[in-house]
């Protein structure tokens, strides 16, 4: 790691005039997807602001048909949640198939969807629930906030501060998982939804993003019947030393029949 | 530097570090607790593995200055008056290590999975050990002590 100097912002608004102050910093979270990326000397920035113990960006709360999860929240909270649990069970399984135990134990759904790496889990859920990213300038819609590998409609120094789930009538996700590293080859998240049906892909393109072929055969009929047969385009899909493209397009059908199943279509 | 003061197994500690000290290096070099190993250095393997207000967290993927104020316990501080932990006590019973290498951190763990959740099957503990690699005892072992331990813990 190169060097750098800390701060511990005691609020927010702390956060935010240190981020103004320092243009070359970086906001730390959890840091396991950061502090990893600092020791291989991939980023070398000036400052590092941690908004790691702000409560204003932690916890969970479920108001009607929507679930409000804090930027800061660990995926673990967000898998143990019983709110969660109860009003979109889709999505705290989701969250206890990130990384291992220790991992979501540190890590924030803040520091995921602002990193957005291809192989992450949180942008699936953020595009099949139709979510809403708030930030400290403004609300982003996911289908807007994801713009490509590790790529956001974040400007420079702005924070996320919450996620706003709305709640669908069901969902599920599937998600094949590198043996190894636990990040996903591919996942798909399917949600039946208050404005329709929705299939986000993750993990197989250079970031998260929706099937529409599956959205309308579904829309047909909720069914594993109705996409079994859907055949994905390996274009533009990743291609590494996990798997070809040839084989992410193949498990897109796959993990999209078993997410049907799985919320009972 | 910057001082970082935090509680580690019962003490009270403060040293001046470089703002990017690991937490592993604090605890290592700076406190000379050397039960906690390093094993990957990119938080794959759960050498590192200690408790940070009550969560096993991994210690080489953390700045020494975010555990600051914080409760720390490593392996070092499990033992009792000269009595070892019923963790330490089942894997010893049940050979649970080889090499020892990955112990520590599998030990640290394990009580973190049983406290949350003392009633786990044997299910639950191997895919609770996801974070930890062990390269000599094929997992079994540890499994079953990690079961009669949940046993003795008051599961
Ligand atoms: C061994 C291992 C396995 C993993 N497996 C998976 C997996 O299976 N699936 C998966 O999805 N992820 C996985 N991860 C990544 C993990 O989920 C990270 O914790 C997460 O991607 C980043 O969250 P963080 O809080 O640690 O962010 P940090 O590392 O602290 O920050 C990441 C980036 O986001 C920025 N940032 C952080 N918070 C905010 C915010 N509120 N607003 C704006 N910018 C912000 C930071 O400046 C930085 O650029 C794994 C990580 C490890 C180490
Ligand atoms: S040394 Fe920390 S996870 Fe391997
Ligand atoms: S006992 Fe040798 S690595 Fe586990």
């Amino acid at each position: 790691m190169y060097a750098f100097n800390y701060h511990k912002p005691k609020s927010l608004a702390d956060a935010q005039a240190l981020v103004a102050k320092f243009p070359d910093g970086k906001i730390l979270a959890g840091g396991h997807t950061l502090i990893p990326t600092l020791k291989q000397r991939l980023a070398q920035p000036t400052d590092l602001i941690d908004i790691g113990g702000l409560a204003e960006l932690k916890g969970i709360t479920v108001s009607g048909s929507t679930v409000s999860i804090g930027a800061g929240t660990k995926h673990g909270e967000v898998a143990d949640s019983a709110d969660v649990k109860k009003a979109i069970p889709a999505l705290a399984a989701l969250a206890a198939l990130i990384g291992d135990r220790q991992v979501r134990n540190k890590g924030t759904m803040g520091g995921s969807l602002a990193n957005n790496d291809p192989a992450a889990d949180y942008p699936g859920a953020i595009l099949g629930l139709g979510a809403t990213v708030h930030t400290t300038k403004r609300a982003i819609k996911a289908d807007d906030f994801l713009k490509g590998m590790f790529e956001t409609a974040l400007d420079e120094g702005e924070i996320i501060t919450k996620v706003e789930f709305p709640v669908p009538k069901r969902a599920a996700y599937e998600k094949f998982r590198n043996p190894a590293s636990r990040y996903v080859m591919v996942g798909a998240f399917v949600a039946e939804t208050a404005s329709g049906i929705r299939v986000a892909i993750t993990g197989a393109g250079p970031t998260a993003y929706r099937w529409a072929d599956a959205e309308k055969a579904l829309g047909a009929k909720f069914a594993v019947a109705s996409v079994e047969k859907l055949v994905h385009t390996s274009n533009g899909l990743n291609a590494d030393i996990h798997a070809s493209a040839e084989y992410r397009a193949h498990l897109i059908t796959v993990m999209t029949k078993r997410a049907v199943a799985g919320a009972g279509g | 530097m910057a001082t970082v003061s935090m509680t580690v197994n019962g003490n009270k500690v403060s040293r001046d570090v470089e703002p990017r000290t690991l937490l592993v290096q604090y605890i290592r070099e700076h406190l000379e607790l050397t039960g906690t190993h390093v094993g990957c250095d990119t938080s794959q393997c759960g050498a590192c593995v200690v408790h940070v207000d009550g969560q096993s967290v991994k210690s080489c993927t953390i700045l020494a200055a975010q555990a600051e104020g914080s409760q720390v316990t490593t392996i070092e501080g499990l033992a009792k008056d000269g009595k070892l932990h019923p963790m330490q006590e089942a894997f010893r019973e049940h050979h649970a290590l080889q090499c020892g290498f990955c112990t520590p951190g599998m030990i640290m763990s394990a009580i973190d999975l049983v406290e949350k959740n003392p009633k786990l099957t044997e299910e639950d503990i191997r895919h609770g050990l996801e974070g930890n690699l062990c390269r000599c005892t094929g997992y079994h072992n540890i499994v079953k002590a990690i079961a009669a331990a949940a046993k003795t813990m008051g599961g």
